[in-house]
């Protein structure tokens, strides 16, 4: 049995098709990274997988539980973080802890023991008597994720957890996220940083409602992108750019830093006819043209852009 | 379903313990409301400024003027000597209204005729202006009478009086009208400080962003509501109490009725008030429009329509329709039964239903707007 079972789930508002029919599977434990630009339904996805908003059509089946026909016991089965922070700034951090406990049905002894196991994982020991508005912000993060888990769910939802974050507190953000997860919990988690979705293991990528690619990190780099990559790095980088982008034969240029990726067929061609246009009929300097392996940025805007030229048609 | 409810009442005593600005909004608002309401809006016009023009000058003015003097409505502050200075002692408002007696007065009075006693009043506040009128009817009335009685005493026959009309008013004898106000002011208050702080309470979870949380918790928004509404019954009840309290002391209110049914009335009309405060956060998104919206739809009506200061049975009939919005209505009655007439729930119980009905479909209203928006 899977952990998340999504079945054609639709949410329809008005004429716009928000989420067009997704299916996929999660298992237990696993860290399941949810991407895709703003606006391509993200956010009105995990709120149907969270019991907040019906679907419109399709199901979804969280620990036993139909996002349909029962919200109310889906709630109880997840935990929820997002992007604003959104314990309250006014309370101690005690006071918070005693109050989503309170929340999610804890008392007593229970209670403290989970109090402890929250202020160890925020880093908080010996001081939860402080204002929450008084933490830094990866101690907030830390508490904000902890007290989503405070009543041992199975899956807990994570939506731009590390939004503002700075890259140290994101580091040891991720190792929390991991231990949650070899602890046998269900990670859902959407992110903006590309390097983030590296640590998941299983990443699905969404556009424009529909679910365009799915697979590991290693998969989708290689199953997706059948093409080679190549970095060239030259001088004149502004007009060697422009000049690739109108070349018939590489399907995409971008530019990373100083060094141009451009996405070809056959790499032996590709070499041969990049220093054809660049230094022959334009003598621009190549100083460096190497295959790389792509990165996911490299697969996403490839996927993305072929799928706005399919829309498109 | 307990625990949840007390987890969120505890959270929300904490939260406004810790939020001074509300807290001054809940305390220190109401003292303010009160003295400046118990000491400004005072319809009983007392001391009234009276400036004399005496063309007679004879024991007959004098004994008239001494008349008016001696109650406590009536302050001499001048004589004058011109006809001009009138206008000039009207302009400058040194005095309310003066009085002239003209020089054959005496002698008209001797020879049974009618003396005509011209009275000038200020007539730019016009409440006021009636008011010394009709004092100053009575006085020249019972004046009137006296010297009838001693002129047909002097000619051996007593006066005959048709009909003497002995007035006496119920229930607030010395027709005080801070007595009157007390309970409007009650109803008011209670109506602002209820209304403003469940609306701000819930709305600022909607700003913050912790809304979320809840809305992802199994916490329904019923327990959420009672839960909120928990701590804020106790405080607009403390409130209230301090007001009674308060009013005895300053203006000498009792309760006459029984108290334990004041409190269930009260119970019900803070359920409706504070309904009529989750409606209005379901319609804000800020607190700052929150505050706005629930200041004019508590303080408006509970002053204007509600029969606190102008009397519903005067305003035409639409108006009088339009006075059922608002809850602070049938609290009214409700209160002025218990203090001031002490009466039992024989002569209240309509408005306690209305209260009620009024509550339930606020309840489903406020139910029915959080479906469609899913914020609460």
């Amino acid at each position: 049995m899977y952990s998340i079972e999504v079945n054609k789930l639709t949410k329809v508002f008005g004429k716009f098709v928000a989420v067009n029919g997704i299916s996929f599977n999660v298992n237990q434990g696993e860290i399941f990274g949810f991407l895709g630009a703003n606006g391509a339904g993200k956010s009105t996805a995990i709120r149907m997988l969270c019991g907040i908003l019906e679907p419109t059509s399709g199901d979804a089946i969280l620990g036993g539980y139909s996002v349909m026909n029962q919200p109310d016991k889906v709630k109880t089965q997840i935990g929820y973080m997002s992007q604003k922070f959104s314990l309250y700034n006014d309370l101690t951090v005690e006071e918070n802890i005693n109050f989503f406990g309170g929340v999610y049905g804890l008392y007593n002894h229970k209670l403290e023991e989970r109090k402890k196991w929250v202020l160890k994982v925020a880093f908080l020991e010996g001081q939860k008597h402080l204002l929450t508005a008084s933490l830094p912000g990866g101690i907030k993060q830390r508490l904000a994720l902890a007290i989503a888990v405070i009543h041992e769910p199975k899956i807990v939802f994570l939506d731009e957890p590390t939004g503002g974050v700075d890259p140290i507190s994101r580091r040891n953000f991720w190792d929390l996220i991991n231990e949650l997860s070899l602890s046998g919990v269900t990670v859902f988690v959407t992110t903006h940083y590309l390097d983030e979705a590296e640590f998941c293991n299983t990443i699905t990528l969404i556009n424009a409602g529909n679910i365009i690619a799915s697979g590991s990190s290693k998969e989708l780099k290689t199953k997706y992108l059948t093409n080679t990559i190549l970095e060239v790095e030259c001088d004149k980088v502004v007009s060697a750019l422009d000049i690739l982008s109108k070349q018939k034969w590489i399907d995409e240029t971008s530019i990373f830093g100083n060094y141009i990726h451009i996405n070809v067929k056959d790499e032996n061609v590709g070499r041969i006819l990049v220093k054809k246009v660049l230094t022959e009929q334009n003598s621009i300097n190549i100083s460096r043209l190497d295959k790389i392996v792509p990165t996911l940025e490299d697969v996403f805007i490839y996927l993305l852009e072929k799928d706005e030229n399919k829309n498109a048609e | 379903m307990l625990n949840r409810i007390k987890a969120i009442a505890i959270k929300e005593i904490r939260q406004l313990k810790r939020d001074s600005r509300m807290l001054y909004v809940l305390f220190v608002f109401p003292i303010i409301l009160l003295v400046i309401f118990g000491y400004a809006i005072n319809f009983d016009v007392h001391h009234i400024k009276m400036v004399i023009y005496d063309q007679d000058k004879s024991t007959d003015s004098r004994n008239f003027i001494k008349s008016l003097t001696s109650s406590e409505y009536f302050d001499l502050v001048g004589y004058i000597n011109t006809s001009q200075q009138i206008k000039n002692v009207l302009d400058t408002k040194t005095a309310q209204c003066v009085i002239v007696f003209p020089r054959d007065m005496s002698e008209k009075l001797y020879s049974r005729q009618t003396a005509k006693v011209q009275i000038l009043v200020d007539g730019v506040d016009a409440n006021t202006a009636t008011i010394i009128l009709n004092y100053m009817n009575i006085a020249t009335a019972a004046y009137s009478q006296k010297i009838q009685g001693e002129m047909l005493a002097s000619v051996g026959r007593s006066g005959y009086i048709p009909i003497d009309v002995h007035p006496a008013f119920w229930f607030n004898p010395a027709l005080d009208s801070m007595i009157f106000l007390i309970p409007g002011l009650i109803v008011m208050i209670l109506m602002i400080t209820a209304v403003v702080s469940i609306s701000l309470s819930i709305v600022r979870e909607k700003e913050r962003g912790t809304i979320e949380q809840i809305n992802v918790s199994p916490l329904t928004s019923l327990e959420l509501l009672i839960g909120k509404t928990i701590p804020y019954v106790i405080i607009s009840l403390i409130i209230g109490t301090f007001i009674l309290i308060s009013g005895h002391f300053l203006f000498g209110t009792m309760i006459k009725g029984n108290i334990i049914l004041l409190f269930f009335s009260t119970l019900l009309f803070l359920f409706a008030a504070l309904n009529l405060g989750i409606i209005v956060s379901s319609i804000a998104n800020t607190q700052q429009v929150a505050f706005q919206i629930a200041t004019l739809v508590s303080m408006l009506p509970s002053m204007l329509l509600s029969g606190f200061i102008f009397p519903i049975e005067s305003m035409p009939w639409v108006v009088q329709i339009l006075t059922n919005i608002t809850p602070a209505k049938f609290y009214l009655v409700v209160l002025r039964a218990i203090l001031l007439k002490g009466v039992g729930i024989e002569s209240f119980w309509p408005q306690l239903v209305y209260l009620a009905i009024f509550s339930l479909v606020l309840l489903f209203l406020s139910s029915l707007i959080n479906k469609k928006s899913k914020v609460v």
